[in-house]
Parts: C-alpha cells; sequence; structure tokens
C-alpha cells in the first residue's frame, strides 16, 4: 500500500495511545471494582481512609468529667441530666489545649429548643413543661433565675 | 472534498469517541463476580429512629453541621428535622425551618415565602417530628447513576462521596429519593450524610446519636445479632421510608405514619 493511505491509520492509532496513555497515568492504581461488587464498589479505595480522617469535633460528656466534675454531679440528680453538655458548650475539640474555654450560650433560644410549649401528643415534646417566651419574665435570660445544671429552683 | 484540518478535527473526534467506551472496558474476572455474591463483611451499619421519642429540639442538626464542616449558615445540612402536623378538618401541614438547626421555637408552621400558620392546640389531631438522614440503602440509586465512580458503598454498607472524583453533574442529587444529597458550598461536589464515617470507624457513635438527649437516634451493627438495634429492628415493629422504590433503605423508624413523605 502507499504510505499516504496509511498515514491516517497511523495517525487513528496513535491519538487511541495517546488516550490510553494519559489514562493510564491519571487513574490511580487502587481505582476499581472493591467489596461492593462493579454496581456499587466501582471506585478509588483510598478515598475511604480520606474520610477516616476527618477530625472530630464533639469528645461526648465522657471526656469532660476530669476537669469538671463539679457540674457533672450536680446535673446528673436532675431532669437536665439526660442533655450532653457539649449541646449547650459547643464542640470540645481539644479543649483545654484549643480551644481554651468553651462558648457559653445564655441565649433564652437555647432553652426553647426544649421548653417552648408546642402541644404535640406523640411526640416527646408532650412529656416537657413549657413555658409561654412572652410571658414567663421575657427578656431575663433564663439562667438569672434557674441554673442551667440544676434547673429546679433553690438552685 | 474536504481539507486536512477537517479530516484531523473528525479523526479526533471519532478517535475520542471510539476510546471512550474502550477506557471503560474492565476485564472481569471471576474473583469480582464471587465478590459480587458473598456478602463476608461482619458489619453493615444501620439507624434507628423512634419518633415517639424526639421533641423537636434540634440539636442534633447542630451538631452535624459543626461536626462534619457544612457552612453553618448556609441552608443545606446533612441531616434535618421535619415537624407534621395533622388538623381536625384533615389538613397536613409539614415544615423543618433551616432544617431545624435551632429547634422548634414556635407554634407557627413555615409555609415558605413567609407564609406562616398558627396552628391553636384544639385543632391539632396528631403532630410528631421526624428526623431525616441519609439512608445508606442496600440499592443505592445515587451511585448507580454516577457517571465516573466518584460515589460508592464501602463494605460495611456506608455510601461515601470521593471529592476528588466528583465532577459535580449533580446526577446523584437527582436520582435520590429522599433527597438527602446536595452541593457542598465551599467544595462544590455532591454532599451526604456519611453515618459519620470518621467517628463510626473509630468504635464511636455520629455526631448526631451523641447529641440527642433523649435517645431518639441510635446507630447500630445489624450483621450483630445481639446489637440492641438489631434486636429492636428484628423483633418490634418498624418501618422504612419509601419502600416502594426498591432501594431498600437501612433507616429504620418506629412510629412512621403514612402523612411522612
Ligand atoms: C483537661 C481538663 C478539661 C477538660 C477535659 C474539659 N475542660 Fe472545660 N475547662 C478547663 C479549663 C482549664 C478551663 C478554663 C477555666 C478558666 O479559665 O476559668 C475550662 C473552661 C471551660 C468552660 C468555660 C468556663 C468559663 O468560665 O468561661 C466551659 C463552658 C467548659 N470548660 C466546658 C467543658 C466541657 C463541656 C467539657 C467536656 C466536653 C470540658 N470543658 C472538658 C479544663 C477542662
Ligand atoms: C441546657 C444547657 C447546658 C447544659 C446541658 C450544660 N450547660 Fe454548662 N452552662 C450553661 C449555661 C447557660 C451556663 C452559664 C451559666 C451562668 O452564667 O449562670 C453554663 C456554664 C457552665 C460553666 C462555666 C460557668 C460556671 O458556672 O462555672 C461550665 C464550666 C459548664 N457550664 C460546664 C458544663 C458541663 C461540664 C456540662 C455537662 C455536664 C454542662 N455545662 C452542661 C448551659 C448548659
Ligand atoms: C434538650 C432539651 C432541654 C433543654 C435544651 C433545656 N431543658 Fe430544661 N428540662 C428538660 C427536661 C426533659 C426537663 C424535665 C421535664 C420537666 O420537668 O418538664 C426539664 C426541666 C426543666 C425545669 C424544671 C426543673 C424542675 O426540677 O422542676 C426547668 C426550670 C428547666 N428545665 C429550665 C431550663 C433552662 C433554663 C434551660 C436553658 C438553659 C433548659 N431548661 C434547657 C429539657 C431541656
Ligand atoms: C425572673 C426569673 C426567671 C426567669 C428569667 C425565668 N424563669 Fe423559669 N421560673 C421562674 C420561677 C419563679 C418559676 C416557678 C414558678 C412558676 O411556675 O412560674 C419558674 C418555672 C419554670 C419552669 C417550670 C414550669 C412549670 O410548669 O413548673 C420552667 C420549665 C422554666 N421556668 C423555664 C424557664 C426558661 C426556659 C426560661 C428562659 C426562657 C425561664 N424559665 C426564665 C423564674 C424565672
Amino acid at each position: 500500500m502507499k504510505s499516504h493511505l496509511l498515514r491516517p491509520v497511523y495517525v487513528v492509532l496513535g491519538i487511541i495511545a495517546a488516550i490510553l496513555i494519559f489514562r493510564m497515568l491519571y487513574v490511580p492504581k487502587d481505582f476499581g471494582v472493591h467489596e461492593r461488587g462493579y454496581m456499587y464498589g466501582w471506585y478509588r479505595k483510598g478515598n475511604e481512609q480520606e474520610w477516616k480522617a476527618v477530625s472530630i469535633k464533639y469528645m461526648t460528656t465522657e471526656y469532660c468529667k476530669d476537669c469538671h466534675a463539679d457540674k457533672i454531679s450536680m446535673i446528673t440528680k436532675t431532669p437536665h441530666a439526660v442533655i450532653p453538655c457539649e449541646n449547650c458548650h459547643g464542640p470540645a475539640r481539644e479543649h483545654p489545649s484549643d480551644p481554651p474555654k468553651l462558648s457559653i450560650d445564655k441565649s433564652r433560644n437555647q432553652c426553647l429548643r426544649c421548653h417552648y410549649p408546642l402541644p404535640y401528643p406523640t411526640s416527646g415534646r408532650a412529656n416537657i413543661r413549657g413555658i409561654d417566651p412572652e410571658k414567663h419574665n421575657p427578656d431575663i435570660e433564663c439562667a438569672m433565675c434557674h441554673n442551667p445544671h440544676k434547673p429546679g429552683l433553690g438552685g | 472534498m474536504f481539507s486536512r484540518r477537517e479530516f484531523l478535527k473528525n479523526t479526533i473526534k471519532g478517535a475520542a469517541g471510539l476510546a471512550l467506551p474502550l477506557t471503560a472496558l474492565e476485564l472481569i474476572t471471576p474473583e469480582m463476580i464471587l465478590a459480587l455474591k458473598q456478602d463476608s463483611a461482619k458489619t453493615r451499619w444501620v439507624f434507628l429512629i423512634d419518633t415517639y421519642k424526639c421533641v423537636g429540639c434540634g440539636f442534633c442538626v447542630k451538631a452535624c453541621k459543626t461536626e462534619n464542616e457544612i457552612p453553618y449558615d448556609a441552608n443545606v445540612t446533612r441531616t434535618w428535622v421535619e415537624r407534621y402536623v395533622v388538623t381536625k378538618d384533615g389538613r397536613l401541614y409539614a415544615d423543618s425551618p433551616k432544617g431545624a438547626r435551632d429547634g422548634f421555637t414556635t407554634n407557627k408552621i413555615d409555609l415558605g415565602l413567609g407564609n406562616y400558620k398558627d396552628i391553636k392546640k384544639e385543632e391539632i389531631n396528631k403532630a410528631f417530628f421526624v428526623p431525616k438522614l441519609c439512608n445508606q440503602c442496600e440499592n443505592p440509586p445515587c451511585v448507580q447513576v454516577c457517571p465516573v465512580g466518584a460515589t460508592y458503598q464501602t463494605a460495611d454498607g456506608v455510601v461515601l462521596v470521593d471529592r476528588k472524583w466528583c465532577i459535580g453533574c449533580g446526577y446523584c442529587i437527582m436520582a435520590c429519593p429522599y433527597g438527602v444529597r446536595f452541593f457542598h458550598p465551599v467544595y462544590n461536589t455532591a454532599e451526604k450524610c456519611n453515618f459519620c464515617y470518621h467517628r463510626i470507624s473509630k468504635g464511636m457513635k455520629t455526631a448526631c446519636v451523641e447529641a440527642c438527649p433523649f435517645g431518639a437516634r441510635k446507630i447500630g451493627n445489624i450483621k450483630d445479632p445481639n446489637d440492641p438495634v438489631t434486636v429492636t429492628i428484628l423483633t418490634e415493629r418498624v418501618s422504612v421510608l419509601k419502600s416502594e422504590y426498591g432501594t431498600k433503605p437501612q433507616v429504620y423508624y418506629i412510629g412512621l405514619s403514612e402523612e411522612v413523605r
């Protein structure tokens, strides 16, 4: 065959080879079919590690007990014992090294999440005594009168 | 006649078109087929939600957004809580302002577009809260539609998104019958609840489970017959959302009602 007829064939083969080489270099080694099969498990395995490496922010109430034992022993005898400390004070992360202090949210809304009266019979909300925020000592922080760690009066 | 320029253009298009299916072609080995059939994993994460216990405080949503670095003020969230109110005249009202990040601190139902509906106690037949999150389906449609292999299911049943691989086409967001996927406002890739994979893989519970004061949310391993969550799912009356889609969702609910969509 004459060479000018073969030339376009070389061009086509060259382009295909270039695409395959690019793919080989671009697609990582751990990309392929894994445990969940071709339909659900076709992915880059290394990504699982990336997700596992996300930092943990919420350390749970267990974490506070060595340093704030007073607060814990206070709250455990009250109905607020079920509320994790970090719900009201934010994530501990590496507290007390970073951040050195946790936030203290004294807003009335913080308490109204549970104490706004919603008469919903088949929800847990029905079991919590509510107060009407417009009538129950408006404009004063709840913590002025109720200790959040010992909400009953006289605490 | 066609010019050399045109010839080269068409060649590149044609070759690229031919090469595409070629690159997608993978050799299927017997091991791969075996892997498909046998299910040897020791762990399969599932979730259990008791709607009777939920008070709608929204602490789970707050914790989730912080733990998983979802911009706090963006109106997207991996988990959210819906409020359902059914009135005596048979009407259904449902809302979830900011995904219930700040809880429900008013009687007024958010109807959208700045309209609110104040419902009096006497008008209510039933009312309750329903927390929602990714169902980590056994047959996840979001994974099937991904054209690049950026979303996938791990051996322990959690569906993850590869942020480096995601091209942001949004197919998975459209494919999810539960509407749990959205675009992450910072990375602009598909985003969803992953049962706090970084926590559960270290033996901890998810941030939302830890935040719930009333035990309305629980995570468990359905492969472990002694896990209390497994016992509840196997011995009590539980249901799942939209079972008719055949996705086999793995978030089980106690106290679902037909009003919940
Ligand atoms: C290793 C000891 C340690 C642990 C663990 C610890 N804290 Fe602290 N915390 C401190 C110290 C020290 C301070 C600073 C006290 C100060 O400067 O008055 C502090 C300050 C605080 C403050 C602010 C007090 C104020 O007066 O401003 C809060 C709120 C707080 N911690 C909550 C928590 C919670 C909730 C946890 C558990 C998730 C926790 N801490 C775990 C040592 C600890
Ligand atoms: C319902 C919300 C709530 C919960 C739950 C809660 N706190 Fe507090 N906490 C507050 C508020 C509000 C204040 C501010 C009180 C004030 O100014 O009188 C506070 C203050 C504090 C302070 C600093 C001020 C002080 O009185 O010494 C510490 C330390 C603290 N809390 C630790 C804890 C720990 C530890 C837990 C878990 C056992 C916890 N809190 C649970 C709401 C809460
Ligand atoms: C996570 C939900 C939740 C939050 C947030 C919450 N509480 Fe409570 N609170 C409860 C529950 C549950 C009870 C017990 C049920 C009851 O007594 O009605 C309770 C009881 C109380 C009581 C009655 C205590 C008694 O012994 O009579 C007071 C007062 C109170 N809370 C004040 C507060 C204040 C102030 C805040 C904000 C700092 C707050 N609560 C935040 C859930 C919550
Ligand atoms: C000025 C002081 C004061 C402030 C501020 C205040 N309370 Fe009270 N609260 C009281 C007193 C006094 C009682 C007991 C008498 C009563 O039932 O009214 C009480 C009772 C309660 C009860 C029990 C109600 C019942 O039916 O037994 C709850 C719950 C409560 N408060 C929550 C809150 C919350 C939430 C806030 C903030 C939004 C708040 N309080 C702010 C003084 C206060």
